[in-house]
């Protein structure tokens, strides 16, 4: 991380990155500034991460502890993978929304500090107290504290600064980071492209404004981050925007869901576009119609998707499971949030995995991705619709709310016309050819659809024969268990073993899964600087499991899984090394491989900082 | 259609479809069960209709009468315990050419699919849907359906069901956008036959309601009703079903029914002694929701990559 020291000299000073937040009361404007400021940046060539701070409440009263709205936004002269660790400077339009954002560990010691100066005169004597107090706390906490009379600047330039301050900050941001003024002003014109010219020139001048003013009132902090080679066509997005993306680049017709945080954003995108491309998406009257709905659509022809998160999912269980004994191609995306029940709707958790794997009854097989970027949230989508059909049975991709809710850029994807599902095929279906046609040596068998004379059968749930004729016999479910299950073994005889990122031997291996990745790379790549002898690798496909780890995991002294999960804290008082409970991926990689392997992992409901995961390095390897 | 590749149609003179090709082995039913009649009667329609056996879809729940597609020489599918609908509007949402029935139980469509039963009937999708009522539940051996007449003896109410029975014409007359309901019973095919027919021919969500017996457990509910016809109610008038005058002639009992009034119908559903049958009520101009989900089939992969490529253009920088 860059110190935050003052620069004497002249000019601004190069830094690597910076962590910045911009925390106001909902409707302030906070987040559109930060989203500006990101992809501002993200044009002059930054890395970028932005993250919104969403209120606790749907509606918090004005200047409310559970009412912290806004953005951080890390970015820096490398490619950015997670929100970081404490932020490096922060602007706040009052102090009590920033209680809520020291429980979350998003400051430090040292920490600027740039905050809205008016309250200290308020005639209110209650507010006058309250700010007296935050600010005494935030000085206890070692914040760079200064006040700053950010509305009466405003109201030089409109009389309702409250619609303005966002774009007075982005103009104060882009004096302390030398962003290029006129990508700002552009992009400000584009935001307001539908109201009148007076509109764009009001917030141009706001711009001007915060850019002055930061240049009179805070003028050593001006700093360059700088850009790097044009990268080329980039896309900026979240990840349920690229899953949805990722949908329609798959030539995915059809998707039912039903609302579900985090999971929803992904229908409110494909709302608004599919149909551009031919698509419907069907709001079901619960997930397991959804899951009906789509399973349906598959099998009549053309795979459908179905989306959703952890109660939706389990509604979804039976479907799936019919899924699965019918073989019908589904690509269900699975945008994890904490659990169990109802759990924490918004919050980051990847607890699903073994109810994605283990959640029917019966022996029921499944493939599941796990996507660990934002732009895999996009491929992944294409290469499930694939898999999916190939091997005749559902797909799961699963990311979390960490990549749903988290924006940042990739490279814009070269559409292709291989990704989208071939069209219907309507020929005469083989003559002798059964429904379910088990090639012996894969399990794979071709599917007829409803339309192709001579393929006529009937799908069924029962146990069946190859013919699709119910069978209740013992040789046939065994056969037919062994061929549903044989098709996985012979997917997974096609992968590759994960990447190692690092020595492929040393003390320590961490594996993880899933959004993790950006903060456990991270990490890990600061304490091989520091000497440790560690090194990660990250799990894309969990099942069927990828090759090759227990050769990996060999060749280190300790295997760990860094995950967002429940696992027991370590033996102690009624937790015994016999019952302790470990993280998911933990359970799966130690019945696959036989070997002792531990987990770190926490349910704080958050995206697990790079920092935590470097203390948990140390911790496990300095003697 | 929709570039599909309809290449039978080309030979569509040289086709003739007769009973045997839509029908698929013998039926495993209890002999006398109501389900063999209603199995007949519905491919009497796929023949008369000539609609050929691969564009025709069964698609149903769990249950006894669920069994109903495998004795279809189509494609079916058998799913899951009171989600046939679901299932049987996402194969339509995407696939107008098939025609498409569901065949479902009074436990399967009122019990555990109620609530894809009420929706199902507002999608008013165009599929024709078959209920069997058996006030029973016939697979898993004589437990309560909520169809049951208080105070049937069951294994689950072996002192007899608490409750009165679901009526499930006044429940879906209920419902919002319902735009066809019928009644009929099992054992009067030609009534049958009729009441299916004017189903089929209905665009939307055709619900019939067809009263079956049940040999197994309880086919003494209905032996009355099979002995004296004035247990039954024939609805006449215009917009009623085309019943064979030789076959109207035995119905005394005939209640005069405009099936285009809503409130004539539900009035009409109150009433089970006598029980009333044929067409409750029909409204052709009912929103079909196959409509939307239609929307965009067969755009070409050219147009697809463009319109995407809008898309992205929107996230770019
Ligand atoms: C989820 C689920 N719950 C319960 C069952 C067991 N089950 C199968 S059929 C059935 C009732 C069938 O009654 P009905 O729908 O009236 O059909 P019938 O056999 O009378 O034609 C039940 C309870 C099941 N298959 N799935
Ligand atoms: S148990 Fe009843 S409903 Fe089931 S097949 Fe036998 S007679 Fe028909
Ligand atoms: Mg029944």
């Amino acid at each position: 991380m860059q110190d935050n020291m003052e620069t004497a000299g002249q000019g601004p000073k190069r830094i690597s990155e910076h962590i910045i937040e911009i925390v106001s009361d909902s409707g302030e404007g906070a987040q559109k500034a930060g989203q500006t400021f990101g992809s501002l940046s993200a044009k002059m060539g930054n890395g970028v991460w932005t993250v919104e701070i969403i209120p606790a409440e749907i509606k918090p009263p004005a200047r409310s502890k559970a009412g912290a709205s806004g953005i951080r936004i890390r970015f820096g002269d490398h490619q950015i993978t997670n929100m970081g660790d404490e932020a490096d400077l922060v602007v706040a339009f009052n102090g009590q929304v920033l209680y809520g954002r020291f429980d979350q560990h998003a400051y430090k010691a040292g920490t600027i500090l740039l905050i809205e100066s008016k309250w200290a005169n308020d005639p209110v004597p209650e507010i006058r107290e309250q700010y007296a107090a935050a600010l005494e706390m935030f000085k206890e906490k070692g914040l760079i504290i200064h006040e700053l009379p950010f509305e009466d600047a405003c109201l030089e330039i409109t009389p309702n600064p409250r619609l303005g301050k966002n774009m007075f900050v982005l103009g104060m941001l882009s004096y302390i980071y030398q962003r290029d003024l006129q990508i700002a002003k552009d992009n400000i014109a584009y935001i307001f492209r539908k109201k009148a010219q007076k509109v764009v020139d009001l917030n141009h001048a706001l711009l001007d404004r915060g850019y002055a003013f930061a240049k009179q009132h805070v003028p050593t902090y001006c700093w360059e981050v700088p850009g790097r080679e044009n990268p080329g066509a980039t896309i900026v997005s979240n990840g349920n925007e690229a899953a949805a993306m990722g949908i329609m680049a798959a030539g995915i017709e059809l998707v039912a869901m039903y609302p579900i945080t985090p999971a929803t954003s992904v229908s409110h995108f494909l709302a608004e576009h599919l149909y551009k491309v031919g698509g419907f998406m069907h709001q079901a009257e619960d997930e397991s119609a959804a899951a009906g709905f789509a399973i349906g659509a598959s099998y009549a022809g053309l795979t459908a998707a179905t989306i959703t998160s952890g109660p939706g999912l389990a509604l979804k269980t039976e479907m799936l499971g019919l899924a699965t004994m019918a073989e019908v191609p589904l690509v269900v995306v699975l945008v994890q949030r904490g659990g169990p029940s109802t759990g924490l709707p918004t919050k980051v958790e990847q607890s699903d995995l073994l109810a994605v794997l283990y959640g029917q009854a019966g022996d029921a097989p499944k493939i599941a991705i796990a996507s660990s970027t934002i732009e895999e949230c996009f491929h992944d989508v294409i290469l499930a619709r694939k898999l999916a059909e190939e091997y005749r049975t559902p797909v799961y991709v699963l990311s979390d709310t960490n990549l749903a809710t988290g924006v940042s850029q990739y490279p814009r994807p070269e559409l292709k016309e291989e990704w989208l599902a071939a069209p219907l095929d309507q020929s005469d279906w083989p003559e002798g050819v059964r429904p379910y046609e088990w090639d012996p040596n894969t399990g794979l068998s071709p599917r007829p659809v409803p339309g192709q004379r001579g393929g006529e059968y009937t799908l069924t749930g029962l146990a069946h024969t190859e013919e699709s004729h119910v069978a209740y016999d013992p040789e046939v479910n065994q056969r037919s268990s062994t061929m549903r299950s044989l098709k996985f073994a012979t997917l997974q005889r096609t992968l590759t073993p994960p990447e190692i990122k690092g020595e492929d031997q040393g003390d320590l291996l961490i594996v993880g899964w899933g959004s993790t990745r950006g903060s456990i790379e991270e990490a890990v790549l600061r304490a091989q600087k520091d000497g440790y002898k560690v090194s990660s690798t990250h799990i894309r496909i969990i099942s069927p499991m990828q090759p090759g780890l227990k050769e990996m995991f060999k060749k280190f002294k300790q295997v760990i899984t860094v995950e967002i999960n429940y696992s027991d804290p370590a033996p102690g008082g009624n937790f015994t090394e016999e019952n302790r409970r470990r993280a998911q991926l933990a359970q799966l990689l130690r019945e696959q491989t036989l070997m002792d392997i531990d987990s770190w992992s926490n349910v704080h409901g958050q995206p697990i900082r790079p920092g935590l995961i470097y203390n948990e390095i140390v911790r496990r390897l300095a003697h | 259609m929709f570039g599909l590749k309809a290449d039978w149609s080309l030979e569509v003179q040289n086709r003739y479809f007769t009973l045997e090709d839509y029908n698929d082995g013998v039926a495993r039913w209890c002999p006398g069960c109501g389900d063999h009649t209603i199995l007949t009667a519905v491919q009497r329609i796929l023949r008369d209709h000539q609609v050929p056996p691969e564009k025709t879809m069964v698609v149903s729940g769990i249950g006894c009468s669920s069994r109903f597609p495998h004795y279809m020489a189509t494609y079916g599918f058998h799913g899951l315990h009171g989600r046939a609908f679901p299932v049987a509007e996402g194969i339509k949402s995407r696939r107008p050419d098939l025609t498409m029935f569901v065949t479902t139980g009074d436990g399967d469509c009122c019990s555990i699919g109620a609530g894809h039963w009420v929706h199902a009937v507002r999608y008013n999708m165009d599929m024709t849907v078959i209920m069997f009522n058996n006030e029973i539940y016939g697979l898993t051996k004589k437990q309560t359906s909520p169809t049951s007449r208080a105070g049937l003896k069951t294994n689950t109410h072996p002192r007899g069901s608490f409750l009165p029975p679901i009526n499930p014409a006044s429940s879906t007359l209920g419902m919002t956008n319902a735009s066809f309901f019928a009644q009929t019973v099992d054992w009067n095919s030609a009534h049958l036959n009729a009441t299916l027919e004017a189903a089929f021919n209905h665009r939307g969500f055709s619900f019939v309601h067809v009263l079956q017996r049940c040999t197994a457990y309880t086919s003494y509910l209905f032996d009355g009703m099979q002995a004296d016809p004035n247990t039954l109610a024939l609805l006449t008038g215009p917009g009623s079903i085309d019943l064979d005058p030789s076959v109207a002639r035995i119905f005394k009992n005939r209640i005069e029914h405009d099936p285009s009034d809503i409130h004539a119908a539900r009035r009409v559903a109150e009433t089970t002694d006598p029980f009333p049958i044929g067409i409750l009520y029909q409204d052709a101009s009912k929103p079909v929701y196959d409509d939307h989900s239609n929307e965009g089939l067969g755009t070409p992969p050219e147009a697809k990559i463009k319109a995407m490529n809008k898309v992205l253009d929107l996230f770019s920088i």
